[in-house]
């Protein structure tokens, strides 16, 4: 078999609860810090203990991030998966399995390779307590795969290091661990396998970083003062983070004085319920949450809008609907986002792709928010929110400073004959607001009844609809001043692929292949909600394009087709939405076969 | 209706309070609420209260939900931000207001509809926090805006206005409140201004979440025989359990009579809500005392300051937020800056 340096996928199949995420991320940070690209997936299940979940890890020289589902090396330890993890094995790929068991029949496979390791009858033997032979199994792990992939050791020396730094039991039990496992592939096994590791350098100016924690970053560096939520999976990790961001940034050490005030709600309803009355009162105010709470925030958010509140909603899409998958990724809310809350209603959408996008989004989020006085919301999802993904080092402008709209200060309402809450000045699309305890001169009722230009509640027709009116215009303002979408044309191309969010790895990877294939298309990344006119325009040059996303219902597509003048035949769906990250493969399982046939209908013609 | 406009301009003769306002200062637009609604004299005794404290206008904020009591918040202090929010959930609303700016006085109006059902959970959550504001309930039994419905605070047996007789057991939020820890309980009538004026004084002082419930009755739709919430009947069954007078500075009570026992509950603020009748053995600080009164006075609409609790930290205090509101805090102050994010990127690696 031909060697493949820094390009294969492994996956660990392990039990939930069983302490195999610091083995799967001790790997993963080794493999970062020795400079190579890589990407890991952790797909793990709404438990705390016993069912099965899986990390996967892709390592590319060439930095294609996206699954790869076609792993070289299986390490399965759970029974309860067994049959189907040896099924995804490539053939000659690798098994790793515990042989202090006979082995299993359901592993048999002629094509691949079994590397047996009697793992738990060495951790039963070197360490005493139960709970610490479970868990340095998957430390002995550990050590076996850094042997068989040629993992830098003194890295992962330098890892358990500053782990445990001070914790010397726990640095002892690792450290043996690592040595049992790794001794005992060296002594029985040929390593490093075909496929392994070796340095490069390719990271010297990126991070390891999850969405949620970015996220949170970006809420502390835009300045938000209150944040509301309600715990829910899988956006509880941004509101943790943006706390501990906080207690480091913005707590007086001497005082204990906190800069910020985090309010953990009784429900979603009330959580954005907070950040409307935060926002109201001025204050840079956010929520954290899932699709589940969207559904509960819909009253509330009509509120928003029609009373012309910023507010920011960062949604952390899991699968739906009702409680659906709540540990399984999907691009499932973007219509109910779009248009949330009854009557008519449009909102602001920004759609990050990374952890890197998710720090820029999160600050323009409330920019975008106070300047158009609406809820704004971003849609991260559990992939990009969850996993750890290799993003350039974050950095900020300290020159920036908050876009806060207009907001009258005591001085101008002083020098206004009159303050009307929903009258822009020479026709523009915002009105300026007030807020309490600056000026008697600036109050007014706040009203999610209907209201006229002056604020004061009416049930007149016209000027109902003057106000409504001006709501459409602002929205479709918005448009030129969201994040404009990533188009990237290729020679020759007629056929575009537009997709949004975490589906961008996949999707360019696809790319590649087609056009290393000679099929050349353009691509076009999303990136907000209204869309501006290179979305329309992008549509327009290509014969049609592909619209990959992952949901059922093809909700960006139908977003398209709603808010631009595109036609159902110039948008065809690439659906993925079985919870899982996207690989490659899924988007060329539906278009390669269809540009194959086009091509040879083309040639036939000419022929 | 709202084609009545009131004079703009006051008579000189007006008394003014400390910052020279007259009580017109503290009034709002005309009532569209139906004559004789129990609600207007509610409005018309924050008026008088808001007035006697001499608050400044612009540093109060009247926040409400949805129904005719929530209405109400147009019918005082013009000069104050009002919000009308969505039905129940003013609580969450003004939870977040004063997160951002605990510097203004923030005062809620809602219903029995609000707040004993679509809203409960939020009221409940709001006492937990210890919410520094004046919540007050107009508490009517019955649901106007919707033309006679039950409310959660309906007497079994009571009638409405079409016969029918009422089966579920009503919610008491004064009881509810007690039960959960609300650290400021009172009752009300809306036809006792005399009563009520003082007890709103005493709630805007408070340390943390003052829950005042006032029955208010619905002339149009509870107003009938047969309706333990009409005037006759909260009149017949009125027992004012406890009397108290607000006294804005304590040393003028110090001043001339001595402190004794509990009748003067020092508040947080240093106002001294003096009580001149306490039934024998009431205490108001004793919070199982007030459950066990209540309990032993099931037929009567006891009224009054029932429980106060000025040692409870509210939710600013919980938090540890500074003493100047979030709002005013400088962004320079608030952002980490890049050098600190260089830094931190390290810690990513």
């Amino acid at each position: 078999m031909q060697s493949s340096i820094n390009d294969f996928a492994i996956k660990l199949a392990n039990v939930n609860g069983s302490g195999s995420a610091s083995a799967s991320s001790l790997i993963m940070q080794a493999i970062f810090r020795m400079g190579v690209p890589v990407s890991g997936k952790n797909l793990f299940p709404s438990n705390i203990q016993g069912l099965p979940t899986w990390y996967e890890i892709r390592v590319n020289k060439n930095g294609y991030t996206a699954r790869a589902l076609n792993y070289d090396l299986m390490v399965a330890m759970n029974s309860q998966t067994y049959a189907r993890d040896v099924k995804e094995t490539r053939p000659g790929g690798y098994l790793f399995y515990d042989s202090s068991w006979p082995l299993d029949a359901s592993l048999l496979r002629d094509d691949v390779n079994c590397i047996g390791i009697p793992l738990a009858r060495m951790c039963n033997e070197t360490f005493r307590e139960p709970r610490e032979r479970v868990l340095m199994k998957n430390i002995a792990t550990a050590g076996a795969l850094i042997e068989l992939l040629n993992i830098d050791k003194a890295i992962v020396e330098e890892l358990v290091s500053e782990k445990y730094g001070r914790k010397k039991g726990l640095r002892e039990s690792n450290q043996k661990a690592l040595q049992l496992g790794g001794d005992y592939v060296r002594e029985h096994f040929k390593c490093p396998l075909p496929f392994h590791l070796e340095t490069m350098n390719e990271n010297s100016d990126k991070i390891l970083i999850d969405g949620n924690t970015a996220s949170a970053l970006g809420c502390v560096y835009a300045g938000a003062t209150v944040a509301a939520w309600y715990p829910i999976t899988p956006s509880t990790s941004t509101m943790d983070a943006f706390k501990m961001f906080c207690e480091k940034y913005r707590k007086d050490k001497e005082s204990g004085v906190n800069n910020y005030c985090i309010l953990q709600a009784e429900d979603e309803l009330a959580a954005i319920g907070m950040v409307i009355g935060a926002s109201w009162n001025g204050a840079r105010s956010f929520t954290s949450t899932s699709g589940p709470g969207i559904s509960l925030m819909n009253e509330l958010l009509g509120l928003a809008y029609y009373a012309e509140i910023p507010a920011v909603i960062i949604d952390v899409q899991r699968v739906g609907p009702s409680t659906g998958m709540p540990t399984r990724t999907q691009q499932g809310d973007l219509i109910t986002c779009a248009y949330a809350s009854h009557g008519d209603t449009k909102h602001i959408l920004l759609f990050p792709s990374s952890p890197a996008e998710c720090f820029e989004f999160a600050a323009k989020s409330f920019d975008l928010s106070e300047q158009f006085q609406t809820p704004v919301f971003m849609l991260s999802d559990l992939d990009i929110g969850m996993n750890d993904w290799v993003t350039p080092k974050l950095d900020w402008d300290d020159s920036y400073r908050p876009n806060r709209g207009k907001v009258l200060t005591a001085e101008q309402l002083e020098a206004m004959p009159k303050f009307n809450r929903y009258l822009p000045e020479n026709g523009t699309a915002v009105a300026a607001r007030t807020l309490p305890g600056v000026s008697s001169k600036g109050a007014f009722f706040t009203r999610g009844s209907g209201h006229n230009k002056f604020g004061g509640y009416t049930e007149v027709p016209d000027e109902y609809q003057e106000v409504m009116d001006r709501l459409l215009r602002k929205h479709k303002e918005a448009a030129g001043f969201v994040p404009a979408p990533i188009i990237e044309r290729r020679a020759g191309a007629r056929v575009g692929v537009i997709t949004l969010g975490g589906c961008e790895p996949a999707a360019k990877e696809a790319l590649d292949i087609l056009a290393a294939e000679g099929t050349p298309l353009d691509f076009m990344r999303i990136r907000a909600f209204p869309f501006d006119e290179p979305v329309e325009a992008f549509i327009m040059e290509h014969d049609y394009c592909w619209v990959v996303e992952q949901n059922r219902d093809a909700q960006l597509r139908s977003l398209l087709l709603i808010e631009t003048a595109a036609t159902k035949e110039q948008l065809r769906p690439v659906l993925i939405y079985g919870g899982f990250p996207l690989s490659a493969s899924h988007l060329l399982d539906v278009i390669a076969p269809v540009l194959r046939k086009e091509s040879e209908e083309l040639n036939a013609v000419h022929s | 209706m709202p084609s009545i406009v009131k004079p703009a301009i006051a008579h000189p003769s007006l008394a003014r309070n400390e910052i020279g306002l007259t009580v017109r200062d503290y009034e709002g637009a005309m009532s569209t609420l139906c004559a004789g609604c129990g609600h207007d004299s509610i409005t018309a005794a924050i008026v008088r209260a808001l007035f006697e404290l001499s608050l400044p206008p612009h540093q109060i904020a009247k926040l409400s939900g949805i129904g005719c009591s929530s209405k109400t918040p147009t019918y005082f202090v013009n000069g104050a931000h009002g919000f009308n929010s969505a039905h129940g959930r003013m609580p969450p609303i003004a939870t977040g207001a004063s997160a951002a700016n605990r510097a203004l006085t923030y005062i809620g109006i809602s219903g029995d509809g609000d707040s004993l059902s679509i809203g409960m959970g939020h009221l409940c959550h709001a006492m937990r926090r210890n919410l520094k504001m004046l919540y007050v309930i107009e508490n009517n039994g019955v649901y106007g805006l919707t033309k006679g419905q039950f409310s959660a605070s309906s007497d079994v047996g009571s009638k409405s206005k079409k016969g029918e007789a009422n089966t579920m057991s009503p919610i008491d939020p004064v009881l509810l409140g007690l039960s959960i820890g609300a650290t400021f309980v009172a009752r009300a009538f809306s036809g006792d201004k005399e009563q009520l004026v003082p007890i709103l004084k005493a709630a805007l002082s408070h340390r943390g979440f003052a829950l005042v419930d006032v029955i208010s009755p619905c002339v149009t739709f509870n107003d009938h025989v047969g309706s333990t919430k009409s005037y006759k009947s909260t009149r017949e069954r009125l027992m004012a359990a406890t009397e108290s007078d607000f006294v804005p500075h304590a040393s003028e009570i110090l001043a001339d009579i001595a402190p004794v026992g509990v009748t003067n509950v020092m508040m947080h603020d240093g106002s001294v809500l003096r009580f001149t009748r306490l039934p024998k053995d009431y205490d108001v600080t004793d919070r199982e005392k007030a459950f066990a009164y209540l309990k032993a006075h099931p037929n009567e609409v006891v009224t009054g300051v029932l429980f106060t609790d000025e040692s409870v930290i509210d939710m600013h205090e919980a938090n540890h937020t500074p003493d100047v509101p979030l709002v005013s805090l400088p962004y320079e102050v608030l952002c980490p800056g890049s050098a600190q994010l260089a830094e931190l990127m390290e810690e990513f690696r």
